[in-house]
């Protein structure tokens, strides 16, 4: 027999360079297995790809894998190129999004010992994410930590600001920082000869693929930057409250309390800012009797009482919605240039209940209660309305809205809410002496409160229905972790079936 | 209109004798069939061979320079059953469609088919939608090549062994008389690589030829008593006829190894992998030269008993890598080692899975298990695992979501399963009977909707035991590509003639979406070589079904529910049909937006659409995106630092569709939501319009600013 010979050693052998590339649907990742491609037969190599495009087009996540082979190695007899990557055996992973990377270390596609990792850090959320009733986002730390430790080399920052700031997409910024991390055998310009051939988008790709090369050639990986919450401008006012304000204030609830007495301010007046105050009092002064202890209590208690106070009604939607600030921040957001229009559009609903909350509250109770007025106003607010706020017309229609805030004292809900908020942080008061993280934990429970319409009565019951059992939980040293535990159950389905399920489960019904 | 044009493919069909052909598998099976001097193509779209369909409804000019008839059909038993023309006729003709789902329905034509036999070429091009990114049952194609006795070609995955296969399957056809089989898998479609063209050949028969000189021959017709003499000509003339051509063409390839004991067999398609798997084992070298001796069977059917028996001579063992169950060839190497009385130990799904797709990982631990079994002279211990790599899966623990596809971005299907949703609330949860296309996404969050799916254009018909009861009715959805494929028949004529009380949703996008956006009969695209705008409403009467609603804009969310109700609702016998129409807008926006851009380059006055949430009323409840989960509506971190939760946030790939604001509506959600629009070269009335309204609106948010700043 004819014996071929066959160098298997590690050390001589020729190998093809393995690339695999993780995108979604619609990214550009052909895109960029094609560019790959083109460079490497006009870098003398031979190349060959595979995807599974499919129904995966349709936003899911996909592969595309690329072998490239020398070819002055090919010695008259082709290589035989993978179709798909064995894992321990990539050399490079393309990633356009982190999770994507964090998904190719979990298919064992980057190792250690071979993998160069090139990942855009910024999220695109996936639906469990995006669906939840609270905050279902995974730790994107632990995504990043995870691409760290299993990559040889990590180039990861965020692509798709880049993509943004270049007008184009993340697969350029990728092929830049493909180039720029120096794993392939190919000159800068040979890449950029490629999106030249390409012919479509060449100056913004070219544009893009500069800003990629240059973050990757200087290596790092960085999560994109956390644009800070809206700065809270202390006002000479609220100054001037808090230097009379009781108690001892900490790093943690000093932010808390000025964001909180300036959303009161903003959303009445001074009087309403200084009955916030008072309220917390109390508050603060079981945190200050003790002593270094961390002040959990009036930092959430302050969060809550604040959310609570500034309930949204349609008179503070109408004041948010017809501010110039409001205006800025639209223009800002859908990117309208100067030579540009722009008209906003409201989609709003009010119904009778919302309608009837704002009025004077006798005025109100009679809507509500007297059924053919009711019929009539129910059948006026049937379908929802759309204000067109950058027409003068529907600008002015708010306006008045807005300016009913004078009257909002004595409206129904006012009323209503006040009473609501007193009984909660009455028991959050009661219960700190006894059991401090309870009434933590009772404070907390407010933020299941929130919304408008269904959403506001469904947050409601739940709340209420938490709020019942606290009197039993009063004495349970594990109270405050049930308490928690059930503010969770809660925030896991729309119809409280968790919160039911886990009401019976700790014999609580 | 496809979801792109495919004019540059095209060119490539055109390339002649000694020219590089340089691109997609499936596109040089495009091009070998114009090579082989097929007479007439037909095909039912689907991944992987969808472009295969597509772009030879480009090349309508080339095809009619050759004279070569190409067929869109409309199912793909209506494809199979096309190669009917070679039964008679010297004619060369191919039909593609996705397996195994089109085998499913094709096996009657193709059953047929084989019975009688061809003497013309017949090739049926199968892409086997298996593994990874699948969207099928996972099933083998090998099976049907079985029971009807079809030759099954599974070729080595490059291009031009793939070209060549379908050369010497057409002779394979015509020596046997019998229709043969070419198994592509996904990846293998769509690789890359390249050969050298042919010239294209015109047929030397066309189909004029055979009209002007009908040629009948009974005893290639179905029916007893020459189905019984068909059977045997299977057996004891196609058969034997079809293993001599294989064995003198070398249509199997065998490569000698200096591990002359032991031999690996494999079906052609798993030949790249596996010897990547041995090269990283240290057991072969790149270039595909193997320690071990290796059988590459490029007929996976039938086997050929002499070269099984050849190739274990003086081996102690083999290991058969076969993909997929039931493990056929393993079971009938067994059958033939013992027929011949062979020692030889047969490996296989003892060390290889039984289930799932072959991948590199896979592979290479089977092979490495048979090997220190048999020669652990020839390889290294497995080195020890990387302490990094657990670590960094552990870190991943529960931080990793799936991504299955979804809805795009402004898809007209959504709002169809928001309406259902808000149904749900007043009604109650319904039964609903899905059916294959976009809409079967509705199974999956945030819309939960949908209980069982049965198959193309058989949602109708899955629903109909379900007939309704006490008030209560079940609910089928079906798309206009399984409307048109079998769903008239199957699930609409069906429920007329049971007088089932059930109601339909028809998604009408205008195209067979989810295979890539083809045409079909009711699209309102108008193309030159195919009759189109023939509407669902008038096929849907015409079987008899009195209660049809049509809505033309499926973002009505509100309308939607109301008709929805209406159908759930009324007292009206028999079945209920809704057909909701919207263009699909992947399409759509293909479509729009090149001409939206070149108006505004033009100067041309272009208004565009996209929403927005104010972040200061949303309150991070997320219920907006549990009625919709467009990939434009995410979340963002919130901006309040009173506020935990994320705030709901529209990307700028958002189109105006116009679904939040109707969602918003009909749902009574949050005043959150906006819709800007953005005018471009606005005209002097905007400009002259816009001063006025700023002037004013200017003057009262200053006031109110000035008063917010003294009250401060």
């Amino acid at each position: 027999m004819n014996k071929p010979v066959i160098d298997t050693s590690a050390s001589t052998r020729v190998r093809p360079i393995t690339i695999a590339v993780l995108a979604m649907g619609g990214e550009g990742g052909g895109v960029l297995a094609d560019w790959i491609i083109d460079l490497a037969e006009h870098g003398g190599y031979l190349a060959q790809t595979t995807s599974v495009p499919g129904v995966a087009q349709r936003t899911g996540a996909t592969i595309y894998y690329v072998e490239l082979f020398p070819k002055a190695a090919a010695r008259g007899q082709a290589p035989v190129l993978a179709l798909m990557p064995v894992p321990g055996d990539v050399d490079i992973v393309l990633a356009s999004e982190l999770m994507e990377g964090a998904r190719a270390v979990g298919r064992g596609l980057v190792t250690p010992d071979r993998t160069t990792l090139i990942a855009s850090t910024h999220r695109v959320y996936s639906m469990n994410e995006r669906i939840a009733l609270t905050d279902g986002r995974v730790n994107s730390n632990a995504l990043l930590q995870s691409c760290t430790d299993a990559a040889r080399k990590l180039h990861a920052f965020d692509m798709a600001a880049l993509a943004e700031a270049t007008g184009s997409l993340v697969s350029a910024v990728l092929f830049g920082a493909l180039a720029g991390a120096g794993v392939l055998p190919f000159p800068r310009p040979a890449f950029e000869a490629t999106i030249r051939r390409g012919g479509v988008g060449v100056e913004s790709s070219l544009k893009a693929f500069a800003a990629g090369f240059d973050y990757a050639a200087n290596g790092g990986a960085t999560l994109p930057a956390v644009k800070p919450a809206d700065a809270v401008v202390e006002s000479e006012f609220v100054r001037s409250l808090l230097a009379s304000f009781g108690g001892k204030v900490t790093a943690t609830s000093q932010p808390l309390i000025v964001a909180g007495v300036s959303r009161v301010l903003d959303y009445q007046d001074k009087d309403y800012a200084r009955l916030y105050l008072d309220r917390l009092a109390p508050v603060a002064a079981i945190d200050a009797a003790r002593d270094d202890a961390p002040d959990d209590l009036l930092s959430e208690t302050a969060r809550q009482l604040a959310l609570g106070m500034a309930y949204e009604d349609t008179i503070r939607v109408a004041e948010l919605k017809i501010r110039a600030s409001r205006f800025e921040k639209v223009r800002e957001e859908v990117g309208v240039t100067d030579v540009q229009l722009l008209e906003i559009a409201e989609f709003m609903h009010p119904r009778t209940q919302e309608i009837a909350e704002t009025l004077p509250a006798s005025l109100g109770r009679l809507i509500l209660n007297v059924g053919w007025i009711r019929a009539v106003t129910d059948r006026l607010t049937r379908s929802g309305r759309v204000i067109r706020t950058t027409s003068l017309r529907g600008f002015l229609l708010l306006y008045v809205v807005a300016s009913l805030k004078p009257l909002r004292a004595r409206s129904l809900r006012y009323i209503d809410e006040q009473k609501r908020l007193s009984d909660w942080l009455d028991i959050v008061i009661a219960v700190a002496p006894k059991n401090y993280d309870l009434a933590v934990a009772v404070a907390r429970v407010r933020e299941l409160v929130k919304g408008y319409g269904d959403t506001h009565e469904r947050g409601r019951a739940k709340f209420d229905a938490i709020m019942a059992l606290v009197q039993k939980l009063a004495a349970d040293p594990n109270g405050a972790r049930t308490l928690d535990a059930l503010r969770k159950a809660a925030g896991q389905d729309e119809n409280g079936d968790a919160l039911k399920r886990d009401i019976a489960r700790y014999n609580l019904a | 209109m496809a979801e792109r044009s495919f004019k540059s493919e095209v060119e490539k069909l055109r390339l002649g004798a000694g020219q590089e052909f340089r691109g997609e598998a499936i596109l040089a099976v495009t091009k070998a069939l114009l090579q082989s001097g097929v007479s007439y193509v037909s095909g039912y779209q689907g991944a992987p061979v969808s472009h295969l369909v597509d772009v030879l409804n480009d090349a309508s000019g080339l095809l009619k320079e050759l004279g070569v008839r190409f067929e869109s059909s409309a199912n793909e038993a209506a494809a199979a059953a096309s190669l009917a023309a070679s039964v008679n006729y010297p004619l060369r003709g191919a039909c593609t469609f996705k397996a195994t789902v089109g085998t499913n329905v094709a096996s009657d034509a193709i059953a047929n088919l084989a019975s009688g036999g061809v003497i013309g070429g017949a090739l049926i091009i199968v892409g086997e939608d298996y593994g990874e990114g699948a969207s099928i049952i996972q099933e083998r194609s090998h099976a049907y090549a079985m029971k009807s006795q079809v030759w099954l070609l599974d070729p080595r995955p490059n291009v031009a062994s793939i070209v060549e296969s379908v050369e010497k399957g057409f002779q394979l056809s015509e020596i046997s008389n019998t229709p043969v089989m070419l198994e592509l898998r996904i990846r293998a479609c769509h690789v890359y690589g390249s050969f050298i063209a042919k010239d294209n050949v015109r047929p030397s028969f066309g189909g004029r030829d055979a009209l002007a000189r009908p040629e009948r021959d009974i005893g290639r017709i179905a029916l007893p008593p020459t189905t019984y003499v068909h059977e045997q000509d299977k057996i004891g003339r196609r058969w034997p006829a079809a293993l001599r051509f294989i064995v003198e063409n070398k249509l199997n390839e065998f490569f000698d190894g200096d591990a002359t004991d032991i031999g690996i067999v494999m079906q052609g398609g798993m030949y790249n992998n596996t010897m990547r798997a041995l090269e990283v084992l240290g057991l072969a070298d790149i270039y595909g030269n193997s320690r071990i001796p290796l059988y590459v069977l490029n007929v996976t059917y039938p086997l050929v008993d002499s070269e099984f028996v050849r190739f274990c001579a003086g081996k102690k063992a083999i290991l058969i890598v076969e993909e997929g169950q039931p493990e056929f060839i393993e079971q009938a190497v067994n059958t033939i080692l013992r027929r011949a009385d062979i020692q030889t130990r047969v490996e296989g799904k003892g060390m290889l899975p039984m289930a799932g797709e072959y991948t590199g990982g896979v592979l290479k631990s089977g092979l490495r298990q048979f090997v220190e079994k048999h020669r652990p002279d020839l390889i290294a211990p497995a080195p020890d695992v990387d302490a990094r790599i657990p670590k960094a899966r552990k870190t991943l623990e529960g931080n990793l979501e799936g991504r299955p596809p979804s809805f795009c971005t402004g898809c007209p299907e959504r709002p169809i399963f928001a309406a259902m949703k808000l149904v749900e609330r007043e009604l109650g949860p319904q039964h609903v009977s899905c059916d294959v296309g976009c809409h079967l996404f509705s199974i999956l969050p945030p819309f939960n909707i949908g209980n069982t799916m049965m198959g193309y254009g058989l949602g109708g018909a899955a629903a109909s035991a379900l007939s309704g009861e006490s008030g209560r009715r079940p609910i089928a959805v079906i798309g206009d590509g399984g409307f048109w494929h079998n769903g008239l028949a199957s699930s609409v004529g069906h429920a007329v003639f049971n007088k089932t009380d059930s109601v339909t949703i028809v998604v009408d996008n205008g195209y067979a979406a989810a295979t890539g956006g083809q045409d079909i009969l009711s699209s309102s695209a108008q193309v030159e070589s195919r009759s189109t705008g023939n509407p669902i409403e008038k096929a849907v009467r015409g079987v008899g079904v009195d209660w049809v609603r049509t809505l033309t804009r499926t973002y009505d969310v509100a309308k939607m529910r109301d008709i929805l109700r209406e159908a759930l609702t009324t007292t009206f016998p028999g079945p209920k049909v809704i057909i909701a129409q919207s263009e699909c807008m992947l399409n759509k926006q293909r479509r729009i937006k090149p001409l939206a851009r070149a108006a505004v380059k033009r100067g041309e006055r272009v208004v565009r659409e996209r929403f927005g949430v104010d972040a200061e009323t949303c309150t991070g409840d997320h219920s907006c995106i549990r009625l919709s989960g467009c990939p434009s509506l995410t979340i963002a971190p919130n901006p309040d630092p009173l506020r935990r939760e994320p705030v709901t946030r529209v990307i700028n790939s958002c189109v105006g569709c116009g679904l939040c604001g109707e969602v918003s509506h009909a749902a009574v959600l949050c005043p959150s939501f906006y819709r800007a629009s953005i005018i471009d070269n606005p005209t002097g009335w905007d400009r002259f319009k816009a001063r006025i309204r700023d002037a004013v609106i200017g003057f009262l948010q200053r006031r109110m600013d000035r008063r917010a700043l003294a009250s401060a």
